[in-house]
């Protein structure tokens, strides 16, 4: 069998290369360069501090260290929620997977209330603790401390393991385990040899989503960590808006980057030599009824584990956005639509939904599109072109990587003048999304992509398939469910204004997370109020969307075998 | 394939140029300014029908990043007038050399204190004083007496009350930090600050935060004594859930104990339409958008002929004598300002 022509491979990568290009190599590179040669001279007084200070060098490593401590802690604690996910049918298993991904489009000082109201000094827990164990100080202390924010991170990224590894799981052949254990082998043999080297891609392309991530940390360190933690992404925020010194943000950007890069490109270059080929015809056909008393058991302690980690604390806002001085009220919802009616910034909440579903339907349009064609280009490159497709591969994810701070910037001067004068379009908001989904989406796509087995492309040629025919019939039908998981995080990704969208110079169109913002900005309990609100409107929007999508792909067929 | 490939393109295309074409189609102005602004539905309108033209908004993040956007962007500048240049950001602003002077005759109405700059390139919009507010229900029921001066707080009574905002990452906290500086002078300054973080103060990384996540009275906080604005005890009763007589909260306006930020208005160098952004100038610092100023910002007008709305009749106060240091004293000093306050109170 002949291999993909190069051609063809680099006509298929050239949309997503030329994106990359416009919308984050040029900004980047013009922002870089302009801070560092502010009127074409190298002045680097003001980067002495990098190396003379211990201060950044301690960053470096603080922000190095919690985001490898927040991936293994969420590994740990979502891989048995995403076998659970893969092996097991259960009543409202759609309703909570759809309410897993709710975190992710949550602003920051939303989930920082969550918490505070189930775990702060005056929170719930220390209440009830109190009262049951008559203690006169509140026993639990972690508001500014490490384990908070660690906690959060877990919360934000529980669902990406779930729905990637969970996903990928489901694919797994179950005849495999059978004649595992035909041979002989005990559950725990079957698992370290058979399924975990199987699992692999999923579980590296999850954590390294969570790493990246967790390493670009803003909001959740900033809030929850208090200000004796400090990101790099936070260190760069501040050497540029509070101290206007560009070239120690960019030199900071460059370091941020170039360590994200390398980890990518070691991934890409590991990833490489555990691909096993394997294909199921059904990847939903394979989850079945609980049955034993130990099963039971499994299932339900994961269960709990994720309806206090991620439920409560939602539920802990859409209470608070009910809750008055005397009880129970409206009050908070029908001030959404009724004061600041003056304000010409004031806007009806289903307008709010209105634009921020658009936004986030475009960007997940560009980038389930980006995704799948990086993707092709990336799983079509065999053996022979390995270190290249690495170099690619890890050059993908950099807009995850990159401080959105820096990023946004850049956009203000480059991308101003005809025929792409976007810099304060509305059109820049879902390319802003877009630029930071689609990692993800390729993240989510590859690991099936690659797995497919190529003899089963060949087979397809044989019949006389054109090569079209074989991506459409072939790759297609057993990649669909990967598909499905990156749009709902691009969706998401977009719905949370997450990234460099923050930092995005636009025309007053109110979002749901804008009007968030807006209400928490001034004081009065009509304000807190109406921010919970809107938060609970949020989730409703996110999660009612995402069990909608799951009741749809539930209730398709399984795809149909194409040999 | 090509079908998506096409689809795909013909959609962003679309997109772009629907999004970019609508907004220029009548007669616009844009004013570019930060998150915070805010101001009446029918106010623009007046200004928009009496000169026949659309005013646009830009909101381009927190004071700090709009100037730095403003300031990258001054070869081809993105707005003709900008809004929310404060005096912690005043000397930078400046230095940059992107506004325009004008001389607005409305100048006239406003305090000399307030006109910072002489060849008037940044026109004074208004102020708000960043200064402790304090939850009156809290001290009452503790029976201890509100604090009266910043030197209170590091007194072992107040032990454990106050948080306040880290000046590396908010304005009011930076704010907070030069009252601080003012009131005990550069000599004395971080020693307040050690006692304060011996008497276990709090920081908070922003406002919101600070307010919201740890203020007992606007939350399920444990801090009685919070950094926030003269102007937030109104707010706090404008925005009640229930009709209330007093405000809930106070704030400590004595002398040199809070800092006045000053907002201005400035013509971006390399505007198109030089007399309309200078009529919008003079329209906002005339009364009827200097009127409603309060109610939107909840900051005080800077026009003296301005009236008040009640709520803030009854419930706001000004500092007499705020904290006073000049623009180029803190630019000079910020960065070393803020270094020295995060090694004494943070590291």
């Amino acid at each position: 069998m002949k291999q993909p022509r190069p051609l063809f491979r680099w006509a298929v990568f050239s949309l997503p290369l030329l994106f990359l290009l416009l919308f984050y190599f040029y900004p980047l590179g013009k922002i870089v360069l302009l801070s560092f040669l502010p009127d074409g001279n190298w002045d680097p007084a003001r980067l002495g501090k990098l190396v003379n200070s211990p201060v950044y060098g301690r960053i470096l490593w603080f922000t190095c260290w919690q985001a490898a401590l927040s991936t293994v802690i969420t590994l740990v604690l979502a891989l048995p929620g995403a076998y659970v996910f893969a092996r097991y049918r259960f009543f409202g298993k759609n309703l909570l997977q759809a309410l897993m991904t709710v975190p992710f489009v949550l602003p920051t000082v939303v989930t920082a209330a969550a918490f505070r109201a189930l775990l702060g000094t005056n929170g719930l827990l220390n209440t009830w603790l109190m009262h049951g164990l008559r203690l006169s100080q509140p026993p639990i202390n972690i508001d500014q401390t490490v384990a908070f924010f660690l906690l959060a991170h877990v919360f934000y990224n529980y669902t990406l393991v779930l729905r990637i590894v969970g996903g990928f799981w489901g694919g797994l052949d179950p005849d495999l385990r059978a004649a595992a254990k035909m041979l002989g082998a005990s559950p725990w043999q079957t698992f370290r040899r058979i399924t975990l080297p199987l699992l692999m891609p999923a579980i590296g392309s999850a954590a390294l989503l969570v790493f990246i991530f967790c390493f670009t940390s803003f909001g959740v360190v900033l809030i929850l960590g208090g200000p004796g933690y400090a990101t790099l992404e936070v260190e760069i925020y501040r050497q540029s808006v509070q101290l206007f010194n560009l070239p120690m943000a960019a030199a900071l950007s460059l370091i941020q980057i170039v360590v994200n890069f390398l980890l990518m490109w070691l991934h890409a270059r590991l990833g490489k030599r555990s691909r096993i080929a394997f294909y199921t015809d059904s990847a939903s056909g394979t989850a079945i009824k609980v049955e034993s008393p130990a099963e039971k058991i499994l299932i339900g302690v994961n269960l709990l584990f994720m309806v206090i980690l991620l439920v409560t604390p939602l539920l802990a806002l859409v209470v608070r956005s009910f809750t008055g001085q005397d009880g129970l009220t409206l009050a908070y919802y029908s001030a959404l639509f009724t004061t600041q009616a003056r304000s010409v910034f004031f806007v009806e909440p289903i307008a709010a939904v209105a634009n921020s579903v658009g936004f986030a339907l475009a960007a997940m349009t560009i980038a389930v599109i980006l995704g799948l064609l990086a993707s092709t280009f990336l799983a079509s490159a065999r053996e022979r072109g390995a270190p290249v497709s690495s170099f690619w591969d890890a050059i993908i994810m950099l807009p995850l990587a990159t401080s959105a701070v820096t990023l946004g910037f850049g956009y203000i001067i480059t991308l101003n003048r005809p025929p792409l004068n976007l810099r304060d379009s509305l059109a820049l908001v879902p390319i802003a999304h877009a630029l930071v989904a689609f990692p993800f989406v390729v993240r989510c796509i590859l690991p099936s992509l690659k797995q497919i087995p190529q003899t089963l492309r060949e087979a397809a040629t044989l019949l006389g398939a054109s090569p079209y025919q074989v991506w459409r019939r072939v790759d297609i039908p057993i990649i669909g469910r990967a598909i499905l998981v990156g749009a709902v995080f691009a969706f998401s990704i977009s719905m949370g204004e997450f990234g460099a969208s923050a930092f995005v110079t636009r025309p007053h169109t109110p979002t749901m997370p804008v009007a968030i913002f807006r209400f928490l900005g001034q004081p009065g309990d009509i304000n807190y109020g109406q921010a919970m609100a809107m938060s609970s409107i949020l989730m409703l929007v996110t999660c009612s969307g995402f069990w909608l999508i799951g009741r749809l792909d539930a209730s398709k067929k399984p795809p149909q075998a194409s040999l | 394939m090509n079908k998506i490939l096409l689809g795909a393109s013909m959609l962003i295309l679309s997109l772009a140029t629907a999004l970019t074409s609508a907004a220029e189609t009548a007669k616009t102005i844009t004013l570019m300014t930060h998150d915070s602004f805010n101001i009446g539905k029918e106010v623009i309108a007046r200004f928009e029908k009496d000169n026949g033209v659309k005013v646009r908004f830009l909101k381009s993040g927190d004071a700090g990043s709009a100037l730095i956007q403003a300031i990258l962007s001054k070869d081809n500048p993105l707005a003709d007038v900008f809004f929310g240049v404060d005096n912690t950001f005043f000397s930078r602003a400046l230095k940059a050399e992107i506004f325009l002077p004008h001389a607005s005759p409305l100048l006239a109405e406003i305090p000399a204190a307030l006109q910072l700059d002489q060849q008037n390139r940044l026109l004074p919009v208004d102020y708000g004083d960043v200064c402790l507010n304090y939850d009156r229900q809290w001290f009452r029921t503790h029976q201890l007496p509100p604090p009266a001066d910043l030197a209170d707080l590091i007194k072992p009574a107040y032990r454990g009350l106050t948080v306040v905002e880290n000046p590396a990452t908010s304005s009011p906290g930076m704010a907070f930090l030069l009252a601080t500086i003012g009131r005990f002078g550069e000599a004395g300054y971080l020693d307040f600050w050690k006692k304060m973080r011996d008497n276990d103060v709090v920081v908070a990384n922003g406002w919101e935060d600070a307010y919201y996540g740890h203020f007992t009275a606007a939350s399920k906080g444990n801090r009685p004594i919070v950094v926030s604005y003269a102007s937030s005890p109104p707010a706090v009763v404008h925005y009640a859930e229930k009709p209330l007589s007093e405000a809930p909260t106070a704030a400590l306006v004595a002398d040199n104990t809070a800092f006045r930020q000053i907002e201005f208005v400035g013509i971006l160098r390399g505007t198109k339409e030089l007399e309309l952004a200078k009529k919008l100038v003079d329209f906002m610092l005339s009364k009827s958008f200097q009127e409603d100023v309060p109610l939107q910002m909840f900051v005080f007008p800077a026009n003296k002929n301005a009236q008040l709305p009640e709520v803030f009749v009854k419930h706001a106060v000004v500092a007499d004598k705020p904290v006073e240091l000049s623009p180029s004293a803190i630019e000079a000093n910020r960065d070393s300002w803020i270094e020295a306050w995060t090694n004494v109170v943070l590291r």
